[in-house]
């Protein structure tokens, strides 16, 4: 297949419509907005299949709960402040086991914060996207063509295990041009290869209900044991990692998304100047690969985690680690990418000094101003 | 070989468009690209500028700190850019628009009064006083002809496969612009 | 107990098929088991219930899809109309209801509501008006009578505070895509003969593609009115009915025929409470 030209936020809308998306409800936002124009100009041509510009992100995320109960394969896309709208319907889609698929192009926050690109939503999508026990599978691309292949595959996990699969992302994968090829065109399911639980109306058979209510305690429970053993078993088939150069690497570093890739640029400095240093770029958010951090912690003298936030991810990287090996954290805020130099600079430093010797901050709340902040509050301790 | 070029200038004068030729002359030749565009709240009249990367190994970073070349189409561009560009880069700017002169010393430094010649490759087609549409890929010629990271007539290619269709008779006066820009720089010394 | 051989009597009343065979938990006189019935009544005789999608709200009539024997589910509060939005879309040819309180569609669901029917989406939309929050223990609700007396407004509903009732079936009969929106009432048979008249040409206008129908039904609330069953019908004719006429507020001029076409009252089935 020949390589196109493809933005990130359109590549992603074709992917979806190549793996047979058959709905798509949206609104516009920033830096996502090409998504959905994408999406009111190509549907169209596409008899059967649905666009429409919702009123608010609440209803687009209740748009697609409907068409998710109808048994369709159904798309919503946004941006942060939009995704936080989303959270009420996107609980009672997960509470209802019913597939969805919501792209996340995340900007800076909290609040209007900007438009820039940021992983400032990463606690909301792994861990709080709604009310209740529940994880969507969080899948975060670095690449456009890495963003397509996470689309086109990302129904089939969401009908596999009735579940929303994110795929999250950020404004500078959004807005960028990179080469792809494109998967071929799948056609739209059949009237006959409609799951067993869609509503389609009670024709020839008993009558179908959907719902994510159960006012019995008992009853709850159990649907939450189920949910839960769900969820476990997407933890133990469906994490997705990259690994760079971490055979022999002291130094690894942690990043995903529009930061993993950058990361991947000071793995290539660094051992251009003889630093033994490598790189895990999560794929999978939730679940998280944390058993194999773990591995490499074992083996590792230092671990610095690069977000595009103050400090998330690297919770996560805390708790695999189980303190193997000391945590740092790197982190731009407010839609601020950090640059391959300013990343090298705290590789530097962290060589420069023996692993879990107290190492120290320039700065007590230096985020901005390129300073390496050791994760959490443990901030004059190298090993946390 | 990698090499990253920031286009700059006003909204409307083709700095995207121009990166983006520039990338698909890349990919066509089997060079790793990308291409990221700085995007604002403004619809009109701001700023725009891009940086695309063209290089033979996979693309980390779509940004940098310190690109190699800066091509500026206007004064704000260049007031923005001549500080970053890296020591020993190119920076080309738009001598048409843009008076004072360059003040590093350690930069290569190519003049191109784009405007002026799109004026005239224009005036040619139009019969009028012409238009400063193809100051772009006048830059764009400069830049192509002063570095090694494409042929020139990878550009020609990209025009010709991805100029949009209703401006299809601008392809030849494209083509001409392209080449009157690559005239004004020597290619780089090794 | 003997067994009644059914050969030898006329049927007079039977279940709907569109309503299953289970017990309501509605409250003793409230009317939601009535309307329910009117709705089970319209779809068996459109015979339409193997192609019917319900959607019910969050407020008394949660559990609506318990009641109707056809697919269903239950949307967040207000958001009915959106999700019937999204069922409808990808099934134009299926006919998909909302079931929602005032609660649900004139205060949280208001967004909703007007942008369906801004859109002109072929849905129908039962909204029951018992002037307050039933479900959560009587509050105050954008219906609520001034000078009513709920949980929320214990001195009563004072307009300095909150304002006037909120009249629905009037918006939304300003909006071009709502194309069939009239206001009933089930507090007495004749009225009760009407509600079913227009629920039934609602789900005909939804067949017919015309757009949005709603059909507001003041609807009783002993339990949180503090009354009697047949005390609080008399205060939907004493009390609501001088707040919310009666009446037809939009008839789009396609849909007149609709209207025409309908039996008279007294030649249907008889209907009584469920």
């Amino acid at each position: 297949m020949a390589k196109e030209l493809w933005k990130g936020n359109e590549a992603i809308a074709e992917a979806a419509l190549r793996a047979g998306v058959e709905a798509y409800f949206g609104y516009p936002i920033t830096p996502q907005t090409e998504l959905l124009e994408y999406m009111a100009r190509e549907i169209p041509k596409y008899p059967g299949r649905v666009f429409l510009q919702a009123e608010s992100e609440l209803a687009a995320v209740n748009m697609v709960y409907g068409a998710a109960c109808a048994g369709v394969r159904v798309l919503s896309s946004s941006s942060s402040p939009g995704i936080s709208l989303m959270t009420e319907g996107l609980s009672y889609i997960a509470g209802t086991e019913v597939p969805a698929v919501l792209v996340d192009i995340m900007r800076g926050g909290p609040g209007l914060g900007n438009i820039m690109p940021s992983q400032g939503d990463y606690f909301q999508m792994t861990k709080s996207l709604g009310h209740g026990d529940f994880h969507p599978i969080v899948l975060a691309p670095s690449t456009v063509q890495e963003a397509v292949d996470l689309t086109y595959g990302a129904f089939e996990l969401a009908e596999t295990y009735r579940t929303v699969v994110v795929i999250l992302a950020d404004g500078a994968i959004g807005q960028m041009m990179e080469p792809v090829v494109m998967p071929p065109a799948r056609p739209v399911m059949t009237e006959e290869e409609r799951a067993d639980w869609a509503l389609r109306g009670a024709k020839d058979r008993e009558r179908r209900i959907l719902t994510s209510l159960h006012m019995n305690a008992e009853g709850l429970e159990r649907m939450n044991l189920g949910l839960q053993s769900k969820l476990a078993r997407i933890q133990r088939n469906e994490l997705r990692w990259q690994e760079t150069m971490t055979d022999d690497a002291e130094v690894l570093m942690v990043a995903f998304g529009t930061a993993g890739r950058i990361c991947s640029s000071v793995v290539q400095s660094a051992r251009r100047a003889g630093l033994k240093v490598g790189l895990l770029r999560p794929i999978s958010l939730w679940p998280f690969p944390e058993q194999r951090l773990l591995e490499l912690a074992e083996r590792v003298q230092q671990i610095l985690v690069v977000e595009m936030n103050a400090g998330q991810m690297v919770l996560d990287v805390k708790a695999a680690v189980a303190g193997r090996a000391p945590v740092h954290f790197y982190g731009r805020l407010g839609g601020v990418v950090p640059l391959p130099d300013e990343i090298s600079q705290q590789i530097d430093k962290l060589v420069s000094q023996p692993a879990g010797a107290g190492y120290k901050t320039g700065a007590s709340n230096g985020f901005g101003h390129a300073t390496v902040v050791p994760a959490g509050d443990a901030r004059a301790e190298g090993r946390i | 070989m990698q090499l990253e070029i920031v286009i700059s200038g006003f909204g409307g004068q083709g700095a995207l468009f121009a990166g983006q030729l520039l990338a698909y002359a890349g990919m066509d030749n089997d060079k790793h690209v990308t291409w990221i565009p700085s995007y604002g709240p403004e619809m009109r009249g701001g700023t725009a500028n891009c940086t695309v990367v063209v290089s033979d190994d996979p693309i980390g970073s779509p940004l940098v700190r310190q690109p190699a070349a800066v091509i500026a189409l206007n004064l704000p561009s260049v007031d923005k850019y001549e500080g970053l560009v890296k020591p020993g880069g190119l920076l080309i700017y738009n001598s048409s628009l843009v008076e004072r002169p360059v003040y590093r010393s350690d930069l290569r430094v190519i003049a191109v009064p784009a405007n002026d010649i799109s004026q005239e490759e224009t005036s040619a087609v139009t019969g009028d006083a012409g238009d400063p549409r193809l100051a772009n890929v006048v830059m764009l010629g400069a830049l192509v002809q002063a570095t090694d990271v494409l042929p020139l007539e990878a550009i020609e290619a990209a025009l010709a496969a991805h100029l949009p269709q209703r401006h299809m008779r601008w392809l030849e006066p494209n083509r001409i612009a392209l080449r009157r820009g690559a005239a004004l720089a020597t290619p780089e010394t090794a | 107990m003997t067994l009644i051989d059914l050969a030898n009597y006329d049927v007079v009343y039977r279940r709907p098929e569109a309503l299953t065979n289970v017990q309501t938990h509605y409250c003793p006189g409230c009317t939601h088991g009535l309307i329910h019935r009117l709705i089970g009544e319209v779809i068996d005789e459109l015979g339409i219930r193997e192609n019917t999608i319900c959607v019910a709200p969050v407020g008394c009539a949660v559990f609506a899809y318990n009641y109707f024997n056809v697919d269903g589910c239950e949307a967040p509060h207000g958001r009915a109309p959106a999700m019937a939005t999204g069922i409808k879309r990808v099934m134009p040819d299926r006919v998909v209801f909302t079931y929602q309180g005032d609660g649900d569609l004139a205060a949280i669901g208001t967004n909703e509501i007007i942008h369906a029917a801004g859109r002109g989406e072929d849905l129908t939309v039962i909204f029951v008006n018992n002037a307050n929050y039933g479900m959560t223990g009587g509050q105050m609700a954008p219906t609520t009578l001034v000078g009513q007396v709920t949980t929320s407004s214990p001195y009563g509903r004072d307009v300095e505070l909150v304002g006037m009732p909120m009249r629905v079936a009037e918006l939304i009969s300003t909006i071009p895509g709502a194309s069939y929106v009239v206001r009933r009432s089930v507090h007495n048979v004749a009225n009760i003969n009407k509600t079913k008249a227009a629920i039934k040409t609602a789900f005909q206008v939804q067949m017919a593609g015309l757009g949005l129908s709603m059909v507001e039904v003041l609807s009783s609330c002993p339990t949180n009115w503090h009354m009697t069953p047949d005390s609080a019908l008399q205060w939907i004719e004493d009390a609501m009915i001088p707040v919310y006429p009666l009446g037809d507020y939009r008839v789009a001029d396609a849909v007149e025929p609709l209207t025409k076409r309908r039996q008279p009252a007294h030649q249907q089935n008889g209907v009584t409470g469920g």
